[in-house]
């Protein structure tokens, strides 16, 4: 029986969302993987003979600044590819070790449940009645800026989603007759977990990493804005935007192209990973 | 009710337990003596030792976690060395420019953000629906520092209507009042969108168009009341995010408000203000969200009653 029309039109346009999301990640990526070995750029470097010129500027060495130049005459294009690796980097990282902590806990609390699960799951109440950014923005202020550090801070800050993810998932899979079956054929609570429990979650986590990357790459452009992210040395989208904001007078450029990148990115993922989880599960909707 | 009351009120104070808690632990897992990470490198051995005695560092932890307790109990985060004041009247001083911005950011967002999310839940799956969807979309994903740098170069460099900076007037407040309400406000058109279309096909509603009553009193009145219940709850949630973005745009817009002054501590590397502010902002989360759950228990029996 072919499916209704609504629903049809729903999938087709799901699936046209994802093919969208996609492209346009992969764009960036490849930006962000081989766009600073084509176009170099040196952190150090200064030249004062171009400072400052606006987009579509032909250098005094010849090259050509489709973006314009910066305060100390670097080429915006050159810088925000470098910006491209750090902040995709950064989101990676931050999601590989938030989805690591996360999931650990969540199905230490969903499958042992218990006291460990009460203890645990207040923890992250309390840390979701708690605004997110202030406690990244005490952490950062602490621990100083630099990469690893936002990492770090971003991760503490966002673990709470993927725990949540996957304490529901052991929870509905503990009792599953699988895993009764494996466990009366004599399987150990290690390989029950990371055998029959783990996999349950493998698909619902990448469908929240997907949803949460776009916002932790916001976090960290936002972190660095605020001077509290990568160091002033590393540029990413959020150093350079803050650069700029001394010379919006001359040079309107610097800080509002960056940010068209970053909020075309953002959309991209954000599309993508409601895509995504439409398809694939619903129920994650209220998260 | 009371119960009811009662535990929500319980559950406050322990959230606020924990944040103070997450403070204490945070300061205490940071590597590096927190006397030196707080004075930074050029104090002197004098200043280390004063801090490390005034912070009870020379104490065993329980004892340490008792005393801070006990100061946060009486609102006491010692001298700002830096102002020359108490850090908590300090923080104090700028809430009501912080509570003036988030506000009227909240009212901007509901008086928009409500009707959009109706209007794209009427009219579900048309171009008018798919318009404000990719709105919302740009609102949440826009950054909301960049927002309000393309805000200031267009209405206060180019146009020259608005001031980029500063408080003092109603004109002051409009550029980081739209910057604030944006993510909020394209989070409210989705909720409602959804909110809506979820009690659209419910018997209730069915049985208002049936008895003949028009579309708009069917949306307005039967199924938008139902609808808001979880909006209201998921409002409290994200207040959060709301008051957290004020840090961003207070500094855009050198708005003084607990924001700003946090920022420019961390500058200053002033953590007595540092954790006023921050438990300060929490503290105002944590008791608009009581009210969000006592409003929920008022609008919907089965919450209030769930637990009893």
């Amino acid at each position: 029986m072919p499916a209704p029309v609504a629903v049809r039109r729903r999938t087709r346009a799901g699936s046209a969302r994802i093919r969208f999301g996609f492209a346009v990640i992969a764009v960036y990526v490849v930006a962000a993987a081989i766009g600073p070995w084509l176009f170099r750029y040196d952190p150090v470097g200064t030249r004062t003979a171009d400072r400052l010129k606006p987009p579509f500027t032909r250098l005094s060495d010849g090259s050509f600044a489709i973006f314009g130049t910066d305060q100390v005459g670097q080429d915006l294009f050159a810088q925000m590819l470098q910006g491209a690796r750090i902040s995709i980097a950064v989101g990676l990282a931050t999601l590989v070790l938030a989805g690591t902590i996360g999931v650990t806990i969540g199905l230490a609390a969903g499958y042992f449940g218990g006291w460990l699960d009460g203890v645990l799951m207040r923890l992250a109440d309390i840390q979701l009645a708690f605004p997110s950014i202030l406690l990244a923005i005490f952490i950062a202020a602490l621990l100083g800026p630099s990469v690893v550090n936002v990492v770090i801070v971003l991760a503490v800050a966002n673990w709470v989603t993927f725990a949540r993810v996957a304490r529901g998932q052991a929870l509905a899979t503990r009792r599953r007759e699988f895993v009764d079956a494996s466990r009366t054929l004599g399987a150990g609570t290690w390989r029950l977990v990371t055998r029959c429990v783990l996999p349950a979650c493998v698909a619902p986590v990448l469908v929240v990493a997907t949803v949460e990357i776009g916002h932790v790459i916001l976090a960290e452009a936002s972190l660095s804005f605020l001077g509290l992210g990568t160091p002033a040395s590393t540029p990413s989208w959020g150093v350079t935007i803050a650069n700029g904001r001394n010379y919006l007078a001359d040079a309107w450029w610097i800080s509002t192209i960056p940010g068209i990148a970053l909020a075309f990115l953002v959309i991209s993922l954000g599309v993508l990973g409601d895509a995504l989880r439409d398809r694939y599960d619903p129920r994650l909707r209220s998260l | 009710m009371a119960a009811y009351v009662v535990r929500r009120l319980f559950f406050s104070l322990f959230v606020l337990w924990g944040a103070v808690t997450i403070i204490f632990v945070v300061l205490r897992l940071v590597p590096g003596d927190p006397a030196y990470i707080m004075l930074g490198p050029d104090a002197d051995q004098a200043q280390v030792a004063a801090l490390r005695a005034q912070l009870g560092l020379d104490q065993s932890l329980i004892q340490q976690y008792a005393t801070y307790l006990a100061n946060v109990v009486h609102l006491d985060f010692g001298e700002s060395f830096r102002l020359n004041a108490d850090s908590m009247s300090l923080v104090l001083q700028r809430v009501p420019a912080t509570i003036q911005l988030a506000t009227t950011a909240l009212l901007l967002s509901l008086l928009i953000g409500l009707p959009l999310g109706v209007i794209a839940a009427l009219r579900a799956h048309s171009w008018v629906d798919r318009s404000i969807s990719v709105f919302s979309l740009m609102g949440q994903s826009t950054p909301s520092f960049w927002l309000g740098i393309v805000l200031i170069l267009v209405f206060a460099r180019g146009l020259k209507m608005l001031p980029s900076a500063g408080s003092g007037t109603w004109a002051h407040l409009v550029l980081p009042t739209i910057t604030l309400a944006l993510p909020f406000l394209a989070i409210l058109v989705r909720l409602t969108r959804s909110g809506l279309l979820e009690v659209v096909h419910e018997g209730y509603v069915q049985t208002a168009r049936a008895k003949g009553l028009g579309e708009g009193i069917v949306v307005l009145v039967h199924a938008l009341r139902n609808a808001l219940i979880p909006i209201v709850t998921v409002v409290g949630l994200q207040f959060g995010a709301l008051l957290g973005g004020t840090v961003i745009v207070e500094t855009v817009f050198a708005w003084p408000g607990v924001g700003r002054l946090l920022i420019d501590s961390i500058g200053r590397r002033d953590y007595g203000v540092v954790q006023a502010s921050i438990l300060l902002v929490a503290t105002i989360f944590v008791v608009i969200n009581l009210l969000v759950d006592l409003l929920y228990g008022f609008l919907d029996p089965r919450v209030r009653l769930a637990g009893d």
